[in-house]
This record gives structure tokens, C-alpha cells and sequence, in this order.
């Protein structure tokens, strides 16, 4: 039983460390007022780049370098589209998702060719700050990038609620009329906030191809982008109850894996989206009292 | 010396002129008053000034000086300061955080420091306000307080008021006044925009009367009327509309009996409100706001559920009724939020008819060509400035307010149910609303008149009620009613206690 609870602790936070990373940057656009949905796509592009960095380099942190790059490039054509343009955001994200996905595919094509093996990388290395103390120290047997996520957490809500930044971040999101009316530039926030916006989800993306698995496959992302846009509802838009919604998800995610192993006599694939449904219901409990920020899909123009 | 000089400005939303070569100029320490019907072009020439608006013709001077002025931020470093007709404050943020907002500053936010900085600027200028406090907490009054201290924090040296006194009580008015009044005496120069002739007489220096978009002239106070003011702003010298004939009483239609209904924060806003209404009468429910008229005023539109009580339309139980039923009955609603009864990106055609679809449509189908027509029927008859295709987000407040009023008087409701019906309207259209719920009373409908303003409750109502914290402090006939006794009952005195035995005069 021991080694279980342990295997399953460190494969909870293993698992939620990319939803912190995205959920934590779709946060940062949804907080400006943007739904970014081009969040599935950057993802990808994100696990792509990074994995086809750290391939052609030969190393994993240039790989997660050209990720970030990716991310924020996806971050500056949904400002490109939704701020600049005042297009459909919905539209525009989605859109920005089928990009990607293709670009991603066929880049990855010309790059490795078409092999029957596919190629792979060595994986960044996992740190042990617990050493071999029981329990601890297995469990805290983590990717960097997992710390990370969990330091961004704070970072994150200290950055909304404590620099000025973040403030005209909250503003522009809930009433840009009022942050234009008090000399504020809604475009350049907004874009800002995308761009960091952005750049979290890529490094998530890298997460899976660089951390995770140390290759780049077509269901690498497998929906996570959207897992993450529930997350921000059932986080009530508030950085500290990210953390508790992608454990909830990871926590899920890894015992239907071990569930599977373990030769249960239920069909996988309900096990397989078991986390998803779970997420649903979570959602359906948490949604209830949520406060949204009042200019979400609202394009600012200027008579 | 003047301070701010607008010259020749021009300005057109697509084929309306709302701004024709106007000529402003504001003098350096003068409360200047800018008047004008709905939609004669006050804050479309404010919001050039400030940046919110571009002109399409004309220049801009300040301190003598042409100034390009392309956004509030240039308008904030030319020392102007707005505080606009909807407010722009964040709700969801604190007083002092919507201060702090756009100005210059550390990166890091320490909360209390930057409490303790508005702290020293409310008093500083004498502003009170609440730093800690998140805006959206706020009465109407303290959020206003807000919007003048966050222009003058940033150390303007014009203010701009559009309608700062249509949202307040005469309490917050006359507050409002005395900072205005001392900080002219530091030097500030005002732009006040208000439909209140005896307000913009009693604070105001000069005047500048706009009508349809063109200038018709600046007088100084000191050398004009307020019955003058008005005839140039609309162009005719009596208005004032009142009721003139005694009422026959003719049977209730609307009774309303120990009424209780909870507030939006789930206090009882209502605590036992009865009354009744009868045809070819109104009823006027006077009390300063917040007293509960808001929500009396959407129990009866079936809008909010009452959690006690009974409500009779014509001797049929109409208690707990939606909308559609009510309307049903023969009950009519011009609520206080307008926005609440229009869809605003709708087109005046399509709200004109949105209440009664089933007669505009077949299997199903709009008949797009009967809808027009009917809006065109209404336009002329109400003399709504708009044509049946304009977007009602367009129209100024009261061609709003004029569509509501189509909309439910054409179908000749047994009971008028009017909330607020005047707030923010110029006299013209004051005058018209209040005629409309006349007109109403003489063909024999039930009105009852929810109004914050006393001198409409006089000058229309047959009965008066007062409504304090939710209970009737007592009904009087309109002749019996002086200001001073509706004045203590607006406070929370009962009629009763103020006389104890009405009998006792006459004998
Ligand atoms: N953004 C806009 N787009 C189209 N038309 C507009 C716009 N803003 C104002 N208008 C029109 O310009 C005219 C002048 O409007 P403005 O708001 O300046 O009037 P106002 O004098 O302030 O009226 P009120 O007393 O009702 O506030 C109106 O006919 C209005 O419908
Ligand atoms: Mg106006």
C-alpha cells in the first residue's frame, strides 16, 4: 500500500504540474478580459517547439527557451486578433488552436521526416531536495519545472494583487472604459498580459514533451487546454485555488493509470476519462458562485 | 483669463451632427454650466475635451496654448478632469486602488500605503472617502465622491461634471456644492452639465445653452432667468406640467396589501406595505432613495418575488405574477432601470415590440414589414427622435424613455406602475413623460408614481404616500401635503405622530 500512496502522490503533482503552468497562463489573459482558447493549439505548439529545440540543439533548456518563444508569439496573434482587431474571441482562440495543431504536425514532419521509430530525447532530470527520506523524499522527487509551477502560484496572485502591473491587469479586465478613462493603455495591458500569457502555456507544452514523455506525439496535449479552461472557472479566477483544481485533476488522472494496471475489470476507456468527468462534476459544484471577470469577451474600442 | 478655449468644434456620428462648430471657452476659476435638452450635444462636446472623443473639425486651447488632445491621458497632463455621466470605476476594486489607477508610481502596490496616500489627499482636498472600502459597496453619492477626488488628485485644474446631481439626494447635492464652492475659491474652474435649472442658478457663473447639437449662446448668470434658460433651451417659455382637475373616485384597481420583499443583500426592503390605487387616480410614493422603491417598484412588475402580502389587479390575485402575466392583467411597467426594459443592441422596431411578438409573427415567422410599420406609427406619435432601424443604444435618455413609453401605453393598461419615470430627462422631455402619466390618469387608468423627486410627486399626484425603510409612513391627499410634513415623513416620522388627530383641526 505504501509505495502506492507514494507513486500516486508524485504522479498527482507530476500530472498537474503543465495544468498549473497553462491554467496559471490562461488566468493572466482571462484576468485582461481575453478567453484565450488558442490555449489547446499553444499547448502543442509549445510541446512541439520544445521537443524540436531541445532535439536539433541538443539542449532540453533551449528547447524549453523556443517554447516559451512559441507561446508568446501564439499570445501576441490572439492580441494581434481580439485586441487589436476587436475580432470574435471565441473565433479567434479556436482558430488560433487549428493553427497550430497543423503547424505543429507538419513542422514536426519536416523536420524528423517519417521514421517507423519515433524519435525521442532524454528528459530533464528529476531533483530530490528530501533526499531518501521516507516518504518526502520520493514524493519531492520532482521535475525544476514542477517547483516552479508551484512557486508561480503566490508569484502569480502577488503580481495581480500587489504591483501596479497587476492591477491595471484587474482593471482592464473588469471595466476597460474606467482604466482608459484614467489614462491607462487597454491595448498595450491587455497585449502584455497575453504575452505572459502565452509564454506559461509553451512552457507547459514543454513540460510534456521535455519532462513527461521526451518525445513529440499527435495526443501529447490530449485536451489539457481544455481541462485548463474549466480550471480557471472552478478556480473562481482567484491563482490560489489553481493549485487545488489541477491537484484534484492530477490526483484522478494518475489513480485511473494505476487503476488500469492494477487489472480492474472495468473498461478503460471509462477509466481513461474518468479525470474528465470528474472535472465536470467538480465544475458543476465549484461554478456556482463564480465571479468572472465582468469584461471577458468584451473587445475595447474607442469611438 | 480663460483656461480651456474650444473653438469651431465639429463632431458626427455617421449622419448626425452632435457637435456643429461650437465655441466654448471656460475662465479661470468660474463654475461654468453647460445646458441642453437629451441629446443637444452636452457630453459628446465633454468627451472631446477629455480625449474620449475625437472632433472632427475645430481646435482646442489651453491656457492660450492649441493643445492635441487624443486620449484622457493627454487630457490628465493638460490638468482636465472628468468625472462622466456613468461612472468609470472599477467595482470589483478598492477606493484607493481605483485612485492609485493610471498614475505614476512604484511597481510594487502596498496596500496600505496606498490607502494612507488617498487618506491625505481626501483631506487635503476635503473630499471624504473611504479608501479601504471596494467600490462596489459604495452608494451612488460616495462613488461620485471618488470620481471628483480622482480627478483632482491628479492635480486638475479644470473638473468636468456631466449630471453629477442626477443620481444624488439633496443631502449629497448640497456637499457636493460646498467642495465645489470651496474649491473655486483655490482656483479650480468647473464644467457642470445639469437639467436642473434651480441647481445650475443657485452654483453656476455663466451658462452655455447647446440645442440640437449647435451653440445657442453663453449668458452670465447674474443676466438671465431660469424661465430664460429654459426657453433657450427648448425653445418655448412655459413648461411644467400639472395635474389641474380633482379626481372622481371610481373602485380601486390595484391593492396592494402588507407587501415584504427582500433587498438585493437579502434584508427585507419591504416590511408590510399597503395601499391601494384607484382608476383615474395616481398614487405618488415619495422618499429619499433607497427606501425600498426599487424594489416595490419590480414586485410589481413581477420582477422580484414578494415574500409576503398580496397584490389585486382589478379584485384578480396577481400575487407573485411574472412579467408576462402581469401584462396580461392590464399592468403596465415603466421601470427605474431603462436598460432593464430595452435591449440596447436591438433596433427601436424591434424593442417597440418585443413584449407582444405573438401578434407580430405567423407560425412562428416575423413580419418584418408590420413590425416597421408599427414602429413608425409609435415614432410620430411620441415624437421619438430615431428612426425604426437605429440601434437603442444610440438614443439619448429620454427618446429611451419615449419608447418604454410606447411600448406600454399602447396597450391602454388598467394600471400604470412608473418608477423613476424622469430621472436624467431635460425639461422637455420631464414635461412629456409627466403629460403621458396625466393623460393615463384621465382615461381612467390606476397610476402609481414611484419618485424621488418631490416637486413631480406635488405637482401630479392625487394621494401621497411616503416610503421609509420600507414601511408607509402614511397616505394623504395632495392637498393636505406640505413639504414640511412629507419632508419630516421622508425621515421616519409617521403621519400620525406629526398630527396626531387630523380631526382636531377642524374642530
Ligand atoms: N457613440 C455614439 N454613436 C452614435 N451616436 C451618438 C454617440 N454618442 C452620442 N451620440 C448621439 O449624439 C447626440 C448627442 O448626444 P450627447 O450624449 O452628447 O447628448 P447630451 O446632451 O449629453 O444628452 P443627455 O442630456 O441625454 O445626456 C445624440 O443624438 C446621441 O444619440
Ligand atoms: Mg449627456
Amino acid at each position: 500500500m505504501e509505495p502506492f500512496i507514494i507513486g500516486l502522490l508524485a504522479a498527482t503533482l507530476r500530472v498537474a504540474t503543465p495544468l498549473i503552468l497553462g491554467t496559471l497562463g490562461e488566468l493572466f489573459s482571462e484576468r485582461a478580459g481575453i478567453l484565450n482558447l488558442g490555449i489547446e493549439g499553444t499547448l502543442f505548439v509549445g510541446a512541439f517547439a520544445g521537443f524540436a529545440g531541445a532535439a536539433l540543439t541538443g539542449s532540453l533548456w533551449l528547447g524549453l527557451l523556443a517554447a516559451i518563444l512559441f507561446g508568446m508569439i501564439s499570445g501576441l496573434l490572439m492580441a494581434l486578433l481580439t485586441v487589436r482587431l476587436g475580432v470574435n474571441q471565441h473565433v479567434s482562440g479556436l482558430g488560433l488552436t487549428l493553427f497550430w495543431t497543423g503547424f505543429s504536425l507538419f513542422a514536426f514532419r519536416l523536420v524528423f521526416g517519417e521514421s517507423k521509430v519515433p524519435p525521442s530525447i532524454e528528459t530533464f532530470q528529476t531533483v530530490s531536495p528530501f533526499g531518501n527520506l521516507p516518504w518526502l523524499g520520493p514524493i519531492s522527487s520532482q521535475h525544476i519545472l514542477t517547483y516552479f509551477a508551484l512557486a508561480l502560484i503566490p508569484l502569480t496572485w502577488w503580481i495581480l494583487y500587489r504591483t501596479r502591473f497587476g492591477l491595471n491587469i484587474r482593471a482592464v479586465g473588469e471595466n476597460p472604459e474606467a482604466a482608459d478613462a484614467a489614462g491607462l493603455n487597454v491595448y498595450a495591458i491587455r497585449t502584455q498580459a497575453l504575452l505572459i500569457g502565452g509564454a506559461l502555456m509553451g512552457m507547459a507544452g514543454a513540460f510534456l514533451s521535455l519532462a513527461q514523455l521526451g518525445a513529440f506525439t499527435y495526443g501529447i496535449v490530449a485536451g489539457r487546454g481544455w481541462v485548463c479552461i474549466a480550471l480557471i472557472i472552478f478556480a473562481n479566477w482567484e491563482a490560489s485555488r489553481v493549485l487545488w483544481g489541477a491537484l484534484l485533476f492530477g490526483g484522478v488522472a494518475s489513480l485511473q493509470l494505476r487503476l488500469q494496471t492494477l487489472g480492474l475489470k472495468l473498461p478503460y476507456e471509462l477509466l481513461l476519462s474518468l479525470p474528465y468527468i470528474v472535472t465536470i462534476l467538480a465544475l458543476t459544484l465549484a461554478g456556482r458562485n463564480v465571479s468572472a471577470p465582468a469584461s471577458l469577451l468584451k473587445a475595447y474600442r474607442r469611438e | 483669463m480663460p483656461v480651456i478655449q474650444m473653438q469651431g468644434i465639429v463632431k458626427r456620428f455617421a449622419s448626425l451632427t452632435a457637435n456643429n462648430h461650437i465655441n466654448f471657452d471656460l475662465e479661470q476659476g468660474e463654475i461654468h454650466a453647460l445646458l441642453g435638452e437629451n441629446g443637444a450635444g452636452k457630453t459628446t462636446l465633454m468627451r472631446i475635451l477629455y480625449g474620449l472623443y475625437h472632433a472632427d473639425e475645430g481646435q482646442i486651447l489651453v491656457n492660450n496654448h492649441p493643445v492635441t488632445i487624443r486620449s484622457p491621458h493627454d487630457a490628465i497632463q493638460n490638468g482636465i478632469g472628468m468625472v462622466t455621466q456613468h461612472f468609470t470605476l472599477v467595482p470589483t476594486l478598492t477606493v484607493a486602488e481605483n485612485l492609485t489607477l493610471g498614475q505614476a508610481g512604484s511597481f510594487i502596490l502596498n496596500p496600505l500605503e496606498i490607502q494612507r496616500q488617498v487618506e491625505k489627499d481626501s483631506q487635503r482636498l476635503g473630499i471624504p472617502v473611504k479608501p479601504a472600502a471596494l467600490v462596489r459597496h459604495l452608494s451612488v453619492g460616495e462613488q461620485q465622491r471618488v470620481e471628483v477626488l480622482k480627478a483632482l488628485s491628479r492635480n486638475a485644474r479644470v473638473l468636468i461634471l456631466d449630471e453629477p446631481t442626477a443620481v444624488l439626494v439633496p443631502q449629497e447635492v448640497e456637499i457636493l456644492f460646498d467642495a465645489l464652492q470651496r474649491l473655486r475659491q483655490e482656483g479650480l474652474s468647473v464644467i457642470f452639465i445639469s437639467h436642473k435649472l434651480p441647481e445650475v442658478m443657485t452654483i453656476c457663473d455663466r451658462i452655455t445653452v447647446l440645442r440640437d447639437g449647435a451653440l445657442v449662446g453663453t449668458v452670465a448668470k447674474s443676466a438671465t432667468t431660469a424661465t430664460e434658460l429654459a426657453r433657450m433651451m427648448v425653445g418655448r417659455e412655459n413648461f411644467g406640467v400639472a395635474r389641474q382637475s380633482e379626481r372622481q373616485p371610481a373602485g380601486p384597481l390595484l391593492q396592494v396589501e402588507a407587501l415584504q420583499a427582500q433587498g438585493s443583500k437579502g434584508l427585507p426592503a419591504l416590511r408590510g406595505v399597503g395601499f391601494m390605487v384607484e382608476a383615474g387616480e395616481i398614487l405618488g410614493i415619495a422618499g429619499v432613495s433607497g427606501n425600498g422603491q426599487t424594489e416595490l417598484g419590480r414586485v410589481l412588475a413581477g420582477m422580484l418575488r414578494p415574500s409576503g402580502g398580496h397584490i389585486r389587479v382589478d379584485d384578480k390575485n396577481l400575487t407573485g405574477a411574472g412579467p408576462a402575466e402581469l401584462a396580461q392583467a392590464g399592468v403596465g411597467c415603466i421601470l427605474e432601470d431603462r436598460h432593464a426594459s430595452l435591449v440596447d443592441d436591438m433596433t427601436v422596431a424591434e424593442n417597440l415590440v418585443l413584449d407582444q411578438l405573438d401578434g407580430f409573427s405567423r407560425g412562428g415567422m416575423l413580419n418584418r414589414a408590420r413590425i416597421l410599420e408599427n414602429a413608425r406609427k409609435w415614432i410620430a406619435e411620441y415624437q421619438i427622435k430615431a428612426s425604426p432601424n437605429d440601434p437603442i443604444r444610440q438614443l439619448s435618455g429620454g427618446n429611451m424613455q419615449k419608447v418604454i413609453l410606447a411600448r406600454n401605453l399602447s396597450r391602454t393598461p388598467k394600471v400604470v406602475i412608473a418608477a423613476q419615470p424622469t430621472r436624467g430627462l431635460d425639461v422637455g422631455a420631464t414635461d412629456y413623460v409627466r403629460s403621458k402619466l396625466l393623460e393615463q390618469r384621465a382615461r381612467g387608468a390606476a397610476v402609481l408614481l414611484i419618485s424621488e423627486d418631490l416637486d413631480e410627486i406635488m405637482a401630479l399626484a392625487d394621494r401621497i404616500a411616503v416610503i421609509y425603510e420600507g414601511s408607509l409612513m402614511g397616505i394623504l391627499p395632495a392637498q393636505a401635503a406640505t413639504v414640511e410634513t412629507l419632508g419630516l415623513m421622508m425621515t421616519g416620522k409617521t403621519l400620525e405622530s406629526i398630527r396626531p388627530t387630523p380631526e382636531a383641526d377642524h374642530a
